[in-house]
């Protein structure tokens, strides 16, 4: 396509959006949804299958508790009503990684319905509705063969592995959002966001979107001001948060062009592509697909018992938000200050880094300064920049004690981030620690001062400021080991000058 | 010594019992038995001939340890080819599992091992389950032993006539609008269909998983009760199974046998009792009113308005269940796999598996139900079959309100001849009349030979409240005892 | 009229994966349409108000513990496969349009 593609602030300036998100999240329970097969990733293909989740003729379901606890807790956490009766039923469609070729989901009676989910963006509150969490099944995992790219189009036969299949999935559906205007990619990103920190601090997934434990699928259209909600896409593949934000982006832009150009815009599937950051046309849904859902007869209802609910109501985790408030009070932080440790996506980070032992501050100028100024360098969320929590703390431990300066402390955290240990590992492999032996240090000290009689004078004439030149001699043989306050004090003591 | 074919389960149980027999010698006169006749009336798929004998010796090494055995213990029987047997061949009478040999067992078939029968073999039906004559077996028909050139009745005609043929003393069958019922009456056998969830159905192949029930099949309505006891009961593998024990079916077998029914109340079906049903089988029918009357049951006539849609909202429900559940056969896990010659698309590979692996019955009721469950159809056909569900269940309740059973004619006709009614689909429907309301309540039926029209067997059902399947054992050894046995003429 | 067109047929023999031949489907034309006739007259029951049933056990809550069960080998789970490979099961190529969500 040799369009030119409109400037975002010209899109938003003539469209307003609607977006919408569906996220899809692994639960992390011990066995599968529907059998007790286990649900621990990296098994050799086919080695976490049985009768049931390999849809073998004869086999029958039966639901995980643990699977429709963490729904209803999912639910609770998201301010929804939970159903005093649901069912499961059929999504009936052809495709080989489902076993039965009708996947187990819910339809018209989903567990939870009608809640909400707070977020904040740029400081303000924005409050997503939420229409429903339901239950059903993952799929198995296909692998292409003989294409170029392993991927489905122009493969000549494909593999599947149904080692993933049954594994319990919680699809989280938001109502649509519209009113977003220009800040609808980061209101996409911000919910999910915080989403990920709800089910994260609810212990129910390990809501990983590169390995796709949490999947999103995001729906934008767009609609002229005073207008009837445009005709929508639905975006997969957005495996990020970042890409999330870039994917309702770079849709609106699209479907800003399409429009412009007088064409109208198809409802389909589009696929989001993390290298170039634009969105591929999938399959059309013009005709729709009749999934012909019906109850699932292998299954009774779902009937959760108030008394039931209620006890996984109090037992609900301290949630994100309030934590978050709980924090900043106990780290004495301003709102800006927190402000800037959340856009960093630092605040799990920090709290675990004073866990390990080390003060607020200490943790908050690590995770922002430095690590925060490599994430932005490479791109990378700070979470996976590869260093931990533990290494920062043992990092401010070693400052601390004296045994690395600041600059030293940053030349070690590099090697840390570039995988090669510990910090007091690296500080000891590459000799980095502060020399502290006053012996060779008093060497170094009453050298510079023989090498630079003009400015020991100076000091013991009373320009005590002068000393700083000394002082850098003195750092530069020792090759910035030493503690350059310790070497001050050592120059002013051989001087005979009071500090 | 007496053929050993010819005793009962319970006589056959108490010789291995008491070491008169051997649980070899008993398995090995069956399996000579089906050598005899089992080219004539084709009740088997699979005879699995060492299998059978390793059990008899492991049921003859425990007695002779001294190990209790139990009520079963040594018994043969044969199991409808729709329960999973691991490592035996399972095809459900159909082409696209012509080779399958599951890999686990049916909780059915665990159940009986445990119980110490002896697994013969794998008994024919119509493919998956569908059709009242065991012709839609793409394996060839089964014949009915009480004239060769009729059938059996169906879908499970192999687990009955195997009984008729003196193959089997037992054998299970599996009942979705009358598969066990229709054929225990055409072959002068005992067919029981417990209540949905007293029996498992994990390892049943489903065709409307809302319905399927497996159940006993007999000569006798004790071995019935026996067998019923020995597979019945919970199953935590199966959602829709009850947790509630088996109803004391052998107590409510020998009860009856003593031929008394005082104090019980009767319904005959008032819409059944009528049209419908072949003259020779209202007379049979009426007949065994009178004995019941006579053994002190008091029988009135109560109305189900609901029941005349039982067959429509079956000819709905069955096939809609049915569409989703036969998805599954699609040439990748398990199974045919036609046409992949390496230009196909999966798509095309899996629509020529199904065509060359499906018969016609099947095709036609996966295309019903496709078309029932689809989107602008569904309130019209499916929706509504179900609201006609509720309504025949309230039928039962309230005609229980008044009796303590129902009884009715169990199949409007005798075993026709081969070919009679393969034409007209719907006329096979009709075959499960009288069967097909018990499935969509959920309630227990049984079938018991009450007498002869044309020299072909007759059956009495008598329907049930959930989970009371005892009383109707009750009524059915009490007219066994005032009417049977029924025996076939020699093959 | 019929219930029933043979091009619906041949719609719900491609929805149920059904490569049936023309001559099959005049059959099956004919044969679905006596059904559906005959099936319709549910339509004859009033029943607006009524409850559909699903399931005829009155169960609610039947729920598993979650503990991991022992599955099967790899070698047993592919023992039916009509084609595998690299303990997999192998498929011919599959359309694009197949890809659901």
């Amino acid at each position: 396509m040799t369009t030119t593609l409109p400037a975002y602030d010209e899109v938003v300036a003539r469209y307003e959006p609607v977006i919408g998100l569906e996220t899809h999240v692994e639960l992390g329970t011990n066995t599968k949804m529907f059998c007790g097969c286990p649900t621990d990733f990296g098994g050799a293909p086919n080695t976490r299958v049985c009768p049931v989740c390999l849809g073998l003729p004869g086999s029958l379901p039966v639901a995980n508790r643990a699977a429709v606890e963490a729904t209803i807790r999912i639910g609770l956490a998201l301010n929804c009503s939970i159903a005093q009766w649901c069912r499961f039923a059929r999504k009936n469609y052809y495709y080989p990684d489902m076993p039965k070729n009708y996947q187990i989901s819910q339809y018209d009676e989903p567990l939870c319905v009608d809640g909400y989910l707070d977020v904040e963006v740029n400081g303000e509150p924005v409050r997503i509705s939420i229409e429903r969490v339901h239950m059903e099944e993952d799929t198995g995992k296909t692998l292409h063969v003989g294409g170029a790219t392993g991927r489905i189009h122009g493969a000549t036969e494909s593999l599947v592995d149904y080692n993933r299949a049954g594994i319990p999935l919680v699809e989280i559906v938001t109502k649509p959002i519209p009113g977003a205007g220009a800040m609808a990619p980061e209101v996409a990103r911000a919910y999910v966001t915080e989403l990920r920190d709800v089910l994260r601090s609810l212990g129910v997934s390990d809501v990983r979107m590169e390995e796709g434990s949490l999947r999103c699928d995001v729906n934008t259209s767009l609609n002229l001001p005073g207008e009837q909600w445009g005709t929508r896409t639905e975006t997969k593949n957005v495996n990020s948060l970042r890409s999330v934000e870039r994917a309702v982006r770079s849709e609106m832009i699209r479907q800003a062009s399409v429009l412009a150009a007088g064409g109208r815009i198809t409802q389909e599937t589009r696929h989001f592509h993390e290298d170039t950051g634009d969105t591929t046309s999938g399959r059309s849904k013009e005709t729709a697909t009749d999934y012909r859902y019906f109850p699932e007869p292998d299954l009774v209802p779902i009937a959760p018992d108030p008394t039931w609910v209620a006890e996984l109501k109090a037992a609900l985790p301290e949630l994100p938000r309030l934590h978050r408030r709980r924090l900043q009070q106990e780290w004495g932080l301003s709102d800006l200050d927190m402000q800037s440790i959340l856009n960093a996506g630092a605040v799990e980070l920090i709290e675990a880094t004073i866990a390990a032992g080390t003060t607020p501050t200490a943790a908050r100028k690590w995770w922002l300064g430095e690590l925060s100024r490599r994430a932005n360098e490479t791109g990378a969320e700070l979470a996976d920049i590869g260093a931990t929590p533990e290494q920062v703390a043992e990092l401010q431990g070693l400052v601390d004690a004296g045994k690395l300066t600041d600059k030293l402390a940053r030349t070690v955290l590099e090697h840390v981030v570039a995988g090669e240990g510990s910090p007091a590992k690296i500080m000891a492999d590459r000799n980095l620690e502060v020399v502290s032996d006053t012996g060779a240090l008093t060497a170094a000290v009453d050298e510079a001062i023989a090498a630079n009689p003009a400015i020991a004078d100076k000091v013991r004439g009373g320009k005590v400021a002068a000393a700083g030149a000394l002082v850098g001699a003195v750092m530069k043989t020792t090759r910035g080991q030493a503690d350059a306050k310790t070497v001050r004090e050592l120059i002013l003591e051989r001087l005979g000058v009071q500090g | 010594m007496t053929d050993l074919t010819s005793f009962s389960a319970a006589e056959l149980a108490g010789l291995v019992a008491r070491g008169e027999s051997s649980a070899v010698e008993v398995t090995q006169a069956h399996l000579d038995r089906i050598s005899a006749v089992d080219d004539r009336v084709h009740a088997f798929l699979h005879v699995d001939t060492e299998g059978a004998l390793d059990a008899a010796r492991e049921v003859d090494s425990r007695r002779a340890a001294g190990e209790p055995l139990g009520p079963l213990a040594g018994v043969p029987v044969a199991v409808k080819d729709v329960l999973t047997t691991k490592g035996i061949p399972t095809t459900a009478g159909s082409k696209i599992l012509a080779d399958w040999r599951p890999p686990y067992d049916s909780t059915i078939v665990r159940r009986l091992r445990a119980a110490g029968t002896v697994m013969l073999g794998k008994t024919n039906m119509d493919e998956f389950a569908m059709g009242s004559s065991t012709e839609y077996s793409a394996f060839g028909p089964t014949h009915n032993p009480w004239d060769l050139s009729r059938i059996p009745g169906g879908s499970g005609g192999g687990s009955s006539a195997a009984l008729a043929a003196y193959e089997t003393p037992l054998s299970i069958g599996s009942d979705t609008g009358g598969s066990i019922r229709q054929p225990g009456a055409v072959t002068g056998t005992v067919g029981v269909k417990p209540t949905y969830g007293g029996t498992s159905r994990y390892g049943l192949i489903a065709f409307s998983s809302s319905l399927d029930t497996p159940g006993p099949c007999a000569r006798t309505v004790l071995d019935a009760a026996l067998l019923h006891e020995a597979i019945g009961g919970h199953d935590p593998l199966d959602s829709t199974s009850i947790p509630a024990p088996v109803p004391d079916v052998v107590a409510a077998a020998r009860l009856g046998a003593s031929g008394d029914l005082t104090g019980v109340r009767l319904g005959v079906v008032r819409e059944f009792a009528g049209e419908g049903a072949e003259p020779g089988v209202l007379a049979a029918f009426r007949a065994a009113v009178e004995t019941l009357t006579k053994l002190g049951a008091e029988v009135v006539e109560v109305s189900c308005p609901h029941f005349q849609y039982a067959l429509p909202a079956y000819y709905l429900i069955a096939p809609s269940e049915c569409s989703s559940n036969l998805a599954r056969f699609d040439g990748v896990r398990f199974g045919l796999r036609v046409g992949d010659d390496g230009t196909r698309s999966l798509e095309e590979v899996m629509s020529a598996t199904r065509e060359a692996g499906f018969g016609p019955e099947v095709k036609r009721r996966v295309m019903l139900g496709t078309y029932a469950l689809s989107s602008g159809y569904y309130d019209a056909y499916y929706g509504q079959a179900q609201k006609v569900r509720t309504l025949i269940s309230r039928d039962f309740t309230t005609a229980f309100d008044q009796v303590d059973a129902l009884i009715s004619p169990t199949t409007p006709f005798v075993a026709f001849p081969v070919g009679a009614r393969t034409a007209d689909p719907y006329q096979m429907y009709l075959a499960d009349l009288f069967t097909i309301p018990s499935n969509l309540y959920g309630g227990p039926g049984i079938s018991v030979p009450c007498g002869l029209a044309d020299g072909l067997p007759v059956g009495l059902q008598v329907m049930a409240p959930t989970m009371a399947d005892d009383r109707m054992y009750r009524v059915a050894a009490a007219l066994e005892s005032a009417v049977g046995p029924f025996t076939p003429p020699a093959l | 009229m019929a219930a029933i067109s043979r091009e619906e047929v041949a719609h719900l023999a491609r929805l149920s994966r059904l490569a049936v031949t023309e001559e099959e489907l005049a059959t099956l034309a004919g044969q679905l349409d006596v059904i559906l006739q005959a099936v319709a007259q549910v339509g004859e029951v009033t029943a607006a108000d009524i409850p559909p049933t699903s399931h005829s056990v009155p169960l609610t809550n039947v729920l598993r513990d979650d503990v991991v069960a022992s599955c099967l080998t790899p070698e047993e789970a592919l023992s039916g496969a009509p084609d595998a490979a690299e303990q997999r099961f192998r498929v011919p190529r599959i359309l694009d349009e197949d890809v659901a969500s």
